[in-house]
């Protein structure tokens, strides 16, 4: 008897422990949040990229996106499914206040509490502005609503234990920048710093992961396997990419390389998005990827 | 057995035949289809490398180039994607099974391109400005297409 009470004495303990470590950190100050404004938000929504995920698989892309989600993603960890962002009150996030939509942005915390898995690139997010933020969420409220439910991700066991994320996110989750200020020492190097690392999130994709996940980022931007399974994401770092700014600035609005050959896969729709940024931003993106350090190693 | 064999060698070697010449013929599409790529490549680079400045402004190679590219996405791909040339059983294409039943929409892209094509021919001789502004759309139409339907390189 007195054993079993001190066994559940322990695991009860051990639970408290591990909810102590992994309860999502607090919630960001609704009151810090600026007034968005929906047409400065377009272009943040752009070079975030959102609608490359969230929008319904085979969607023409007229028109303001409809932002149902259903876009499978799969994994080592199994398949994620985008969910539904529109502005739906019961579907979507119609009913979150701006707070609640940039946690789980930027910190990956969901309204009740519950961690979000890194498929929504929190990871790059969490160095985004606030005020930029707000912008974004202003323009989010601006959009078509769509009744689609989301689909529930279909990950195997560990990974589908969301408490796990944290132990992960302090591991994984970092706000500081990859390039320091030493090398992006102008506004245009910052700016595109800002496009690259935080909103743009090209490190998710072009950045190599460890075996729990989280990207390597002693090989920032260095290429790395395809998710998908098929083929290999090319390095952007100056050692394994020697094109000039005119063909990087080139490439990412039209899809065309040096050698007239055209982007496929998933870039097509992230240069859909580059395209629609000011040249202003464009050049900045090109000079931090010109600035990165040969090996990878900044 | 041994009265059978001379007759089953026969057989083994028509079987032989008959499969190299099947492949033969499948090389054919893919050769050809891959070509037409080239050449939309060899157009794009004449009006791309104006647009950037890599080499001086010809009105009339410009016209030509874009010219070209309208009459070569206005052709028929009739022949081009025979059953046998997706990815999966070729190794030499790109094409993804997945274009092979949804021929409709890479036709609907294809005419897009040839859209985009038709605006950038309209203005190709009147300075490179204009064979800037209509590069990120041919380029984009381009992409459209391989965005679902071209396997990622190895």
């Amino acid at each position: 008897m007195r054993l079993i009470l001190w066994t559940s004495a322990a695991a009860l303990g051990i639970a408290a422990a591990l909810w102590a470590v992994t309860v999502p950190a607090p919630l960001a100050d609704a009151a810090a949040l600026p007034q968005g404004d929906s047409e400065a938000g377009a272009r943040v929504f752009a070079a975030a990229g959102c609608a490359s995920c969230h929008v319904a698989p085979d969607t023409e892309e007229d028109g303001p996106p409809v932002l149902s989600g259903g876009e499978a993603f799969e994994t080592a960890f199994g398949t994620f499914y985008a969910p539904n962002i529109s502005p739906d009150a019961a579907a979507g996030l119609g009913d979150w206040t701006d707070a609640q939509i940039v946690n789980a942005v930027m910190h990956g915390v969901s309204p009740a509490g519950a961690h979000y898995f890194p498929s929504l690139p929190y990871t790059a997010y969490v160095k985004a502005r606030p005020d930029d933020m707000a912008d974004m969420v202003a323009y989010l409220r601006t959009l078509p609503a769509s009744e689609v439910p989301s689909q529930p991700h279909d990950l195997a066991f560990p990974f589908n234990q969301r408490w796990l994320m944290g132990f992960w996110k302090p591991l994984f989750l970092r706000d500081y920048w990859v390039v320091p200020d030493s090398v992006a020492d102008d506004d245009t190097l910052r700016r595109g710093r800002y496009l690259v690392e935080a909103l743009g999130h090209c490190g998710e994709c072009h950045t190599p992961r460890n075996a729990l996940g989280g990207l390597r980022v002693d090989a920032w931007l260095t290429g790395a396997e395809n998710p998908s399974g098929e083929g290999r994401i090319p390095g952007i770092t100056p050692a394994q990419l020697d094109w000039s700014a005119g063909d990087i600035r080139a490439y990412l609005t039209s899809g065309l390389t040096p050698d007239y050959d055209s982007a496929g896969g998933s870039m097509v729709a992230v240069i859909d998005k580059l395209a629609q940024l000011p040249e202003d931003d464009i050049d900045a993106i090109v000079a931090y990827l010109k600035a990165l350090p040969e090996a990878g190693q900044p | 057995m041994k009265r059978y064999f001379g007759q089953i060698t026969v057989v083994a070697g028509i079987l032989v035949a008959v499969s190299a010449t099947a492949q033969a013929n499948l090389e054919g599409p893919v050769k050809a289809r891959k070509q037409h790529m080239q050449l939309y490549g060899f157009n794009l680079g004449t009006l791309g490398d104006m647009a950037k400045g890599d080499r001086e402004y010809d009105a009339a190679l410009a016209q030509a180039a874009a010219d070209r590219l309208v009459a070569l996405s206005a052709m028929t791909q009739a022949g081009y994607y025979p059953a046998g040339t997706s990815s999966d059983e070729m190794e030499d294409s790109r094409a993804l099974p997945v274009l092979f039943e949804q021929m409709d929409d890479y036709q609907a892209l294809t005419n897009e391109l040839n859209a985009a094509a038709e605006a950038m021919a309209a203005v190709a001789g009147d300075g490179v400005e204009q064979v800037q502004a209509n590069m990120q759309a041919l380029g984009q139409a381009c992409g459209a297409c391989h965005e679902d339907y071209r396997k990622p390189r190895e």
